[in-house]
């Protein structure tokens, strides 16, 4: 009876503010609601994984802001795993030097605010390169200057749909041999070395498809005309620092986070499997990590969150995420701040959860199975 | 001094639950609340020489920042009973509209968006202006048809934004926009080299310019690619305020049509005898009363901002660095625009 109270209460409550709100923007002469969202925006955007340009909806250039920020959180979570990997176990490492390298790093980039850090790489770093007349050129179609890092693109001609094939089929392939394996071992006890055979499909079959329809690839190479490079693939410098920033800042709370992960698994474990007659490699494969894991996944998660919330400021340096495009410019040319923070809002929320919902799968995946 | 943009973002957010819990506004409003603390809160530039930039004493200079004073003069009878708020181009409406600020005046161009759809009034045109391209001279540009592939930096939230969008357009010419949330970092990015041009309203080409590595080597191109009338801007309800917002920039025009200024005014208070300027300043009628201040509001103005014709030449004009010629912005009788409704 109660909680139906305050349920009720908090609605009416809810209920009261919107129109209230309503009531308020009608009176003070602003407009409201979400008509907005398909009118012309205008305003060019510098970089966009969908088509656009001025003559796209608001609505257009809200996407374009979303897919930014999915863009950099995720190349940026991936990098900075891989880096907090490398880092946590270096920091084990019984090598001193490479222990206290890894050390090293962890204590800078935890301690210095990521947003200094982002504009040390994007205006100490990222600001000094040429100009693109005096590009740094690596081989002769890899370019390097202040407005960005070019590569040729490749450009799938006719057949060309013969490869993804090929990669479907060799990651179907390995599924099937790996389960195989697994059957093999539990019965007959043979072990089978999957890795190497998984490598050799994963390459091979591409490989082979690309050789079978003749190499149907050509490269669109950048070059210079006029004021800047055309052609090509380019990785803004806005893009640029902000990987580098969340990377290698997130990086070093991983790193601590698999170092902890790691030491929670007791030593005892280790002995036993060797005793066991385990090699080192399948002891730290098959007993450390994945009871590590159980201990590093739930922290883990924390930091991807973090990391996609942090890509928000994306706005200081002009890299055009969600925040700076949709919280930023479109809801200035509109002047619907309410619409625009409350979806903004919703989005980040609804990311957030999403990490969380994924994480919390795999962590079930990898908790331990009673027998 | 970089506003993060979680701290925009909240800024905003406290800006709407200003916005969620206040009452309607109510005529007046402004005025009392303004006449009770005793002070007018202005939202300016965040630094811009000639309209609204702090100096080394934390002094604020600039034609922007004399109309916040003639507003102050007139209402309160003392042009330094100021407050200000230096706003980027994102945050100013939100300010103004959630209450932050009595008023705006930030080189802000009237467009019908903002006078129709964001609850604000324009109360004139304190500069008239057009967008411009800054460029440097070694790139051997002459015309803004010639930046067809261009990188342009450029800030956000800006009708600089739109038209740059509209122009290369309308020119089939490509460009890249690189944006920035202060005006500074776009100057920055440009001087730096990460764009090739800079736009923004010509008037501020100029005054950004001073702020350049070495501003010789920077050219502003012949084309004008819009209109930009800057004006001071208030809520939209509160018709009291905005009368005496809009008659205080209407009375530094007036004055110098008159040929009153703050050297002469005390004097010609004294001695004169034409009716017309003696309306002016409140020798005679009760036009002060009307507008709820005091009858004395143009002479307050005059004697401690000075005419418009002073403030001009002090920040933007001869007296001042950017050295811009009054132009468009000269008096309707000297071939220019600008024209005030007379006091009668
Ligand atoms: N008049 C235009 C542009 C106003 C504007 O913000 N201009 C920039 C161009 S430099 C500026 O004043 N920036 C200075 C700053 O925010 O620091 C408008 O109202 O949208």
């Amino acid at each position: 009876m109660f909680q139906i109270l305050v349920v009720g209460a908090v609605v009416a409550f809810g209920v009261y503010i919107v129109n209230n709100t309503l009531d308020n923007l009608a009176s003070r002469g602003i407009a409201s609601g979400f008509d907005f969202l398909s009118s012309e925006a205008g305003f060019g955007i510098i970089q966009s994984l969908i088509e656009y340009s001025e003559a796209s909806s608001y609505g257009r250039a809200f996407w374009v802001g979303l897919l930014n920020t999915l863009l950099v959180s995720a190349i940026g979570i991936i990098l900075a795993t891989i880096l907090g990997f490398i880092i946590g176990v270096a920091r084990l490492s019984s090598n001193w030097l490479v222990a206290k390298m890894a050390a090293a790093y962890i204590e800078t980039f935890r301690n210095i605010p990521l947003l200094l850090q982002l504009f040390f790489w994007y205006f100490a770093v990222l600001r000094a390169l040429p100009s693109p007349r005096q590009s740094l050129v690596i081989g002769d179609s890899v370019f390097l200057n202040i407005r960005g890092f070019y590569t040729p693109r490749p450009v799938p001609e006719d057949g060309f749909w013969l490869i993804p094939a090929a990669i479907v089929a060799g990651v179907v392939a390995v599924l099937l041999l790996t389960r195989w394996a697994h059957r093999r071992q539990d019965e007959t006890g043979q072990p089978f070395h999957v890795v190497y055979v998984s490598a050799g499909i994963l390459i091979g079959l591409p490989v082979l498809a690309a050789a079978a329809s003749g190499f149907p690839l050509s490269w669109d190479i950048p070059e210079l005309r006029g004021f800047n490079f055309t052609g090509g693939m380019v990785l803004i410098p806005e893009l640029m620092a902000l990987l580098l920033a969340l990377s290698i800042y997130t990086a070093s709370f991983i790193a601590e986070i698999v170092r902890a992960g790691i030491l929670a698994v007791s030593h005892g474990q280790t002995e036993a499997a060797y005793s066991l007659g385990l090699r080192p490699g399948p002891t730290l494969r098959l007993v450390v990590i994945p009871q590590a894991m159980r201990v590093i996944i739930p922290p883990l998660t924390s930091q991807f969150l973090n990391l996609t919330k942090n890509s928000s400021l994306a706005a200081a340096i002009a890299y055009p995420d969600l925040v700076s495009v949709f919280a930023g410019t479109v809801l200035n040319q509109t002047g619907q701040a309410i619409e625009v923070i409350a979806i903004t809002m919703a989005v980040y929320l609804t990311v957030s959860l999403l990490i969380s919902l994924f994480m919390n799968w795999y962590n079930k995946r990898m908790a331990l199975v009673e027998r | 001094m970089r506003t993060s943009t979680r701290l925009s973002v909240s800024v905003a957010a406290v800006a709407m639950a200003g916005i969620l819990w206040a009452g309607p506004v109510n005529a007046g409003q402004t005025m009392d609340s303004v006449k009770s603390k005793g002070f007018v809160q202005c939202g300016v530039n965040t630094g811009l020489p000639g309209f609204s930039n702090a100096d080394e004493k934390g002094h604020w200079r600039g034609i922007d920042v004399d109309v916040c004073r003639a507003v102050a003069a007139a209402v309160l009878g003392d042009a330094t009973k100021v407050k200000f708020t230096p706003l980027t181009a994102k945050e100013r409406f939100t300010a103004l509209q959630s209450g932050e600020i009595d008023m705006l005046s930030r080189n802000t161009t009237w467009t019908v968006t903002r006078d129709a759809a964001l609850g604000v009034h324009f109360a004139g045109v304190t500069y008239y202006d057009g967008q411009g391209f800054l460029v440097n001279k070694k790139l051997g540009v002459k015309s803004a048809k010639e930046l067809d592939g261009a990188s342009i930096c450029v800030q956000t939230g800006t009708t600089t934004e739109l038209n740059m969008g509209d122009y290369f357009r309308a020119n089939k010419m490509q460009y890249t926009p690189v944006v920035f949330e202060k005006g500074d970092e776009a100057v920055a990015a440009y001087d730096s080299g990460r764009c090739d041009v800079f736009t923004s309203d010509q008037s501020q080409l100029y005054a950004q310019r001073i702020k350049l590595k070495s501003p010789k080597n920077h050219l502003v191109l012949p084309e004008v690619i819009s209109k930009e009338p800057l004006g001071p801007v208030v809520r939209q309800g509160d018709d009291e305020w905005f009368n005496i917002v809009k008659w205080s920039l209407f009375a530094m025009v007036n004055a110098e049509e008159m040929g009153v200024n703050s050297q002469n005014v005390a004097n010609i208070r004294k001695t004169t005898q034409d009716p017309a300027m003696k309306r002016l300043l409140g020798l005679e009628g009760d036009k002060g009363k009307d507008l709820k201040v005091s009858n004395d509001w143009v002479f307050n103005i005059v004697s401690q901002v000075g005419n418009y014709a002073e403030s001009f030449e002090r920040n933007v004009g001869g007296g001042s660095p950017l050295n811009i010629a009054r132009g468009l912005n000269a008096l309707w009788k000297d071939g220019g625009l600008q024209y005030a409704p007379p006091v009668r």
